[in-house]
């Protein structure tokens, strides 16, 4: 009996691993393997065509203190970054807030809300960089109304940031939703013991219902952090293909390697970068994950 | 499939349940308590609609310019709307370039990356979340953790595999590593499983099924909705993708849409009427299966969370 019982579970055990063997195979042959071949080449001169020469850490010792391109490349993704994270991130919460209240025709709000969220790709650049245009364009018209003499947005290296944050504030209806689903969640009896208590609108969303969603900010910080590092295909295209954009203003991190890897060929060099993204990667997350429990309110998830 | 006038698209369960029983007993939102709530809800109504407008406002903008003749694009101010509607730039623009052949192309592409990614994904997620295993833990830690690694530090070794196949110029690598899954999807398909009573699995085993059989018969066929999902975020990825194309295509014929737009805008640099409208209609498919189908657009958004 406890034979063949054994051997039932084993045969699950086969089983299991034909079901999963295709991202086995794939984790291998696309991430792991390219992985290691990058970690190694981060050390080379590879540019494809040459054979692979070991050169130690001169790409690392180049980048960081002699390659002022990479210094700019950065301070442009982190400056991206430290402004596109918090202001998507609380617009999305402060929309979702109005999304949750009672109000006629609230579905069709939610999805207008929602729509510019699934819009992506070059169609998506190309009408920003129309709505951007200085003197033709539909923001400056808009601002304009309002008495505000609009800057030169892609045409000024001081307002090409501000112009990608701009738009990615657009499409925070994603995350928008997460939190809308978040705030439905929160129990309908504690609003309604703050209110016999007497405590104001404004009170209840700092005191009950920020600390109920802190789990979903938290996941959207993280994942818009890593994301935020990774931008390229938006400034490829409005830097005017992969130029970098007055002044290397949108010269991203990203754009920068791309640009070493596949216009130059210096693939040992853009590996060696991409491992630097990596670990700076690695450790926001890692910073992220050890804050957590400072902030982030686990209790509420579990109803 | 799609009830796009189904009332509970965007609302939650507790949300329906509740109204369903305010149908009876409680007061409608027009008849509420009180004068406060009443300025409260009109303001919160007047913040949403101007909020609405501004948020429209960028896509009437692309429809309106897409319409206009080429002087009017350029005169100063600019106009919300045009003053004689040209709509003879959309063929235009379309023969500007050869739009056919790229749609042909993105269609290929995005039709099996939409196969790949379902029939792997959803094989991959039934293997972790209904068969028990040793080893299981680690391996979905590691699918997991692949989520982590940015983009760009496989993407110059995998152009060095891919080029060392002979797959440069050719939709393999555009195609083929959706075969082998991928966390987000893998994820949000196990989640999708693990609502699905293991009694059904159970008692098909009994029966002498296969786990293969299972997956086929009765996993496909439950998880529809978790598919529907993964079919349309796959088909925007795919549809949207402009990195994969530009990096593995130098061939004109074998350009997507993407790829097309980029080029179009190179040739065009300041025609906004045609690029809108090529732009728009770039868009539309987007844009039409977002409104049949966004019930599973916001399941994917809630599954992916970890919440309901």
């Amino acid at each position: 009996m406890g034979k063949k019982r054994l051997t039932i579970r084993r045969k699950e055990s086969i089983y299991g691993y034909i079901f999963i063997m295709p991202f086995i195979v794939g984790f291998f042959a696309f991430t792991a393997g390219p992985l290691l071949f990058s970690l190694a080449g981060s050390f080379t001169d590879y540019n494809i065509t040459s054979r692979m020469d070991f050169v130690g850490v001169e790409n690392y010792q180049t980048l960081i203190v002699d390659d002022g391109l990479f210094r700019t490349s950065l301070w442009n993704t982190i400056y991206y970054v430290a402004f596109s994270v918090p202001l998507t991130t609380l617009g999305a919460i402060f929309i979702s807030a109005l999304l949750n209240q009672d109000v006629p025709g609230i579905r069709v709000f939610r999805t207008l809300y929602y729509l510019p969220a699934v819009l992506s790709g070059v169609g998506v650049y190309l009408l920003w960089m129309q709505l951007l245009e200085p003197g033709t364009g539909m923001v400056n018209l808009l601002l304009g109304w309002v008495g505000i003499d609009g800057p030169n947005w892609l045409y000024d290296p001081d307002w090409t940031k501000p112009s990608l944050i701009l738009m990615k504030l657009w499409s925070v209806g994603g995350s928008m939703l997460l939190y809308l689903a978040s705030m439905q969640g929160v129990s309908k009896s504690l609003y309604e013991a703050a209110e016999i208590d007497g405590a104001s609108r404004w009170r209840q969303f700092v005191h009950i219902t920020i600390p109920m969603i802190t789990p979903v900010i938290f996941f959207d910080v993280v994942t818009s952090l890593i994301g935020g590092f990774q931008i390229f295909q938006e400034a490829y295209i409005m830097s005017g293909n992969g130029e970098g954009g007055p002044a290397n203003s949108l010269l991203f991190y990203n754009l920068y390697m791309w640009n070493q890897a596949f216009e130059n060929f210096d693939m040992g060099y853009a590996m060696a970068m991409s491992w630097i993204l990596f670990v700076i990667v690695f450790v926001l997350t890692l910073i992220n994950l050890k804050l957590a429990p400072r902030w982030v309110h686990y209790e509420g998830e579990e109803k | 499939m799609a009830k796009t006038d189904d009332r509970s698209d965007y609302l939650t369960d507790a949300e329906q349940a509740e109204s369903r029983s305010a149908l009876n007993t409680k007061p409608r939102y027009w008849e509420h308590r009180g004068n406060r709530n009443n300025m409260w809800r009109l303001f919160n109504f007047v913040l949403l609609a101007a909020g609405s407008l501004l948020i429209l406002s960028p896509l009437w903008w692309m429809f309106a310019t897409s319409l206009k003749t080429m002087g009017e694009v350029m005169s100063y101010p600019p106009s919300f709307f045009p003053e004689s509607w040209e709509w003879t730039n959309y063929i235009r623009a379309w023969q500007a370039a050869p739009f056919t052949t790229y749609t042909i192309n993105t269609i290929t592409i995005t039709t099996l990356v939409v196969i790949g990614s379902v029939l792997a994904n959803s094989f991959i997620a039934y293997g972790f979340a209904k068969i028990p295993f040793r080893g299981k833990g680690i391996w979905f830690a590691i699918v997991l953790s692949t989520m982590m690694i940015p983009g760009f530090v496989t993407l110059i070794p995998q152009y060095v595999l891919f080029a060392n196949l002979g797959w440069v110029n050719t939709y393999y690598p555009l195609i083929v590593p959706h075969f082998f899954g991928s966390a987000f999807y893998i994820f949000l398909l196990r989640q999708f499983y693990m609502t699905i009573p293991t009694e059904l699995i159970e008692a098909a085993k009994i029966e002498g099924a296969s786990h293969f059989y299972i997956w086929w018969k009765i996993g496909l066929p439950l998880t529809k909705p978790a598919l529907a999902t993964v079919a349309i975020f796959s088909f925007n990825g795919a549809w949207n993708d402009f990195l994969g194309p530009l990096l593995y295509l130098n061939d004109e014929n074998l350009y997507t849409l993407q790829l097309g737009l980029a080029v179009f805008k190179g040739q065009l640099s300041t025609q906004w009427n045609y690029l809108m409208a090529g732009s728009l209609l770039v868009l539309l498919p987007v844009i039409l299966l977002f409104f049949f189908f966004q019930k599973y657009f916001i399941q994917g958004i809630n599954l992916s969370s970890g919440g309901k």
